[in-house]
């Protein structure tokens, strides 16, 4: 009799523990996860904005130049080292680029694009969300350092609302480290 | 010239008015006259005391007069001896010239729990100065053939003083220190009423009274006078950018002199940038020679080679400056250089 009604008094408070947590658990399932939100957000600006035309560098397939996703934001691949930029002289002409799309060359001298992946040693990896913004809003490598150089469309960009820069930089973070090393600008001879 | 004016454009573009003070803290007067750095007559209002970091930071060999005014009965918390902490009110000015005529002042302005960054552009008469537009003026003045001074942006202004949790770069422990170093570049001498760590302490403003900055001013850890001199040089220079606490401390290069160790230990810049790689190579070198203080072979340095340049991409300091500091070039080639002899 007694361990009957034990029975029942557990198969109660297991009822009324359910009837407790269903509508909490039915309410977890809806809310959305605001930084999964953040990330969706960012990734669409991230291609909106066309960041893939420079930072993924392109390859030849099969209709033509394509941008090679396995090295995602990766910037220019240090395995191409780029021979001297041609001579354009002083016609309108005045830049030129590479094949992938990562390497642009102009009255700034040659330019790589970096890489954008959370890498700690060669990408973003180190980098704040606040460090990624000062850098856009001010067109400073680093947010304090050198020009950002062109074509880098950082004016443009630098207009963003703050909350899109920072969706911008948790997607970037949120994608897979590669690890490469962009070089370093090379500038213009000194009689430019 | 054609890199110059591509960048020029696209900084054009950037959105004026960028916002740098902190929400609700109030805007800086429009004169500088406004400011509290005069008084009635045009003289130096009582209360404002000058004084001269012995390290000065280069802005292309202008002339420079500075002040500091602490609100009445207001101390500094000197508890962290690094980082001083000033009390709400205070205000610092610092006044450029080129060629004797004033061309701005710049003044930093503790208010609202934050600092408020202007700068304020002299008048053709010399009489009084007005605010800059928050995008600061390109190309003010004429400082040398084919130079130009220009007024800095806020977002300028953050660049450098936003690095350094400080926020003040020039008024310090070593900058104040009264064990003056006789080979500081452009170091002037001390006047009389300019103040120092010893003067500080007997005006009783620093809190707590740190009685053993007088007893042992602080000086830069290194016995070659050479040596002292050129990380004392990076340290007011570079430090404010390259320590060990704001946002660059990621690159693992800290040239800013600290207090708050052993008196033996060695100088952060010896420790993180002598025979040490960057990410910077030098022109000509791969990262296998290339180091940021290469001992004995200034061609292979390359903060030498970037305290060199003057061209967008490579130069340090990354803005303020369009003419190398020569002296200082001279210094530390004469200490990378000093590092190869046995």
């Amino acid at each position: 009799m007694r361990s009957r009604q034990i029975l029942t008094l557990t198969t109660a408070v297991a009822a009324l523990a359910a009837l407790a947590l269903a509508p909490a658990a039915k309410g977890e399932a809806t809310k959305p996860d605001p930084r999964k939100a953040q990330i969706a957000r960012g990734a669409y600006l991230v291609k909106i904005m066309v960041c893939n035309d420079c930072h993924t560098p392109f390859k030849m397939g099969p209709k033509g130049p394509e941008p090679d996703m396995s090295r995602m934001l990766s910037g220019h691949p240090q395995d191409l080292v780029m021979p001297p930029p041609p001579k354009l002289g002083n016609g309108p002409w005045i830049a030129s680029f590479a094949a992938t799309n990562t390497a642009w060359a102009g009255p700034w001298g040659v330019s790589y694009t970096a890489n954008l992946t959370p890498d700690p040693e060669t990408g973003l990896g180190k980098w704040t969300a606040d460090t990624f913004m000062q850098a856009l809003r001010t067109g400073k490598h680093e947010g304090v350092g050198r020009p950002i150089l062109p074509p880098m469309p950082y004016p443009w960009f630098a207009q963003a609302t703050d909350e899109d820069l920072r969706a911008i930089f948790a997607y970037l973070q949120s994608i897979p480290p590669v690890k490469n090393k962009v070089p370093q600008p090379i500038e213009p001879p000194e009689s430019e | 010239m054609r890199l110059r004016i591509l960048l020029a454009f696209a900084a054009l573009a950037v959105p004026l008015g960028l916002a740098l003070r902190a929400e609700g803290a109030p805007a800086p007067p429009e004169l500088l006259s406004q400011t509290a750095l005069y008084d009635a007559s045009g003289a130096i209002a009582p209360g404002n005391r000058p004084f001269q970091p012995q390290y000065p930071l280069w802005t292309d060999g202008a002339v420079k007069a500075r002040w500091i005014r602490l609100p009445h009965g207001k101390k500094i918390d000197v508890s962290d001896v690094d980082l001083w902490r000033f009390p709400e009110g205070t205000k610092l000015w610092k006044e450029f010239s080129f060629g004797g005529r004033k061309v701005e002042t710049r003044m930093l302005w503790k208010t609202g729990g934050d600092w408020v960054f202007a700068s304020y552009v002299w008048d053709a008469d010399q009489s009084d100065a007005h605010l800059a537009p928050p995008e600061g003026i390109s190309g003010i003045v004429e400082i040398a053939p084919g130079k130009r001074h220009s007024i800095p942006s806020l977002a300028d202004c953050a660049a450098c003083h936003r690095s350094s949790p400080a926020t003040v770069l020039g008024f310090n422990a070593l900058q104040l220190s009264d064990d003056r170093d006789p080979l500081a570049p452009h170091g002037a001498p001390l006047k009389a009423d300019d103040l120092t760590l010893r003067s500080l302490l007997d005006a009783d403003v620093l809190e707590p009274a740190r009685k053993e900055l007088a007893i042992h001013p602080p000086r830069v850890r290194e016995n070659d006078p050479v040596a002292r001199a050129a990380i004392g040089y990076l340290s007011g220079n570079c430090g404010g950018c390259h320590n060990g606490t704001g946002p660059l401390a990621r690159l693992g290069m800290n040239l800013l002199h600290g207090e708050a160790v052993e008196p033996t230990a060695s100088e952060p810049a010896r420790l993180t940038a002598v025979d040490v790689g960057g990410g910077f190579l030098v022109p000509g070198h791969g990262p296998e020679t290339s180091r940021r203080v290469a001992p004995g072979a200034p061609e292979r340095s390359a903060l030498l080679y970037r305290m060199k340049s003057r061209r967008p991409s490579s130069q340090m300091p990354p803005l303020g400056t369009v003419v190398r500091d020569e002296e200082a070039v001279q210094l530390v080639q004469r200490w990378i250089e000093g590092m190869g002899r046995p």
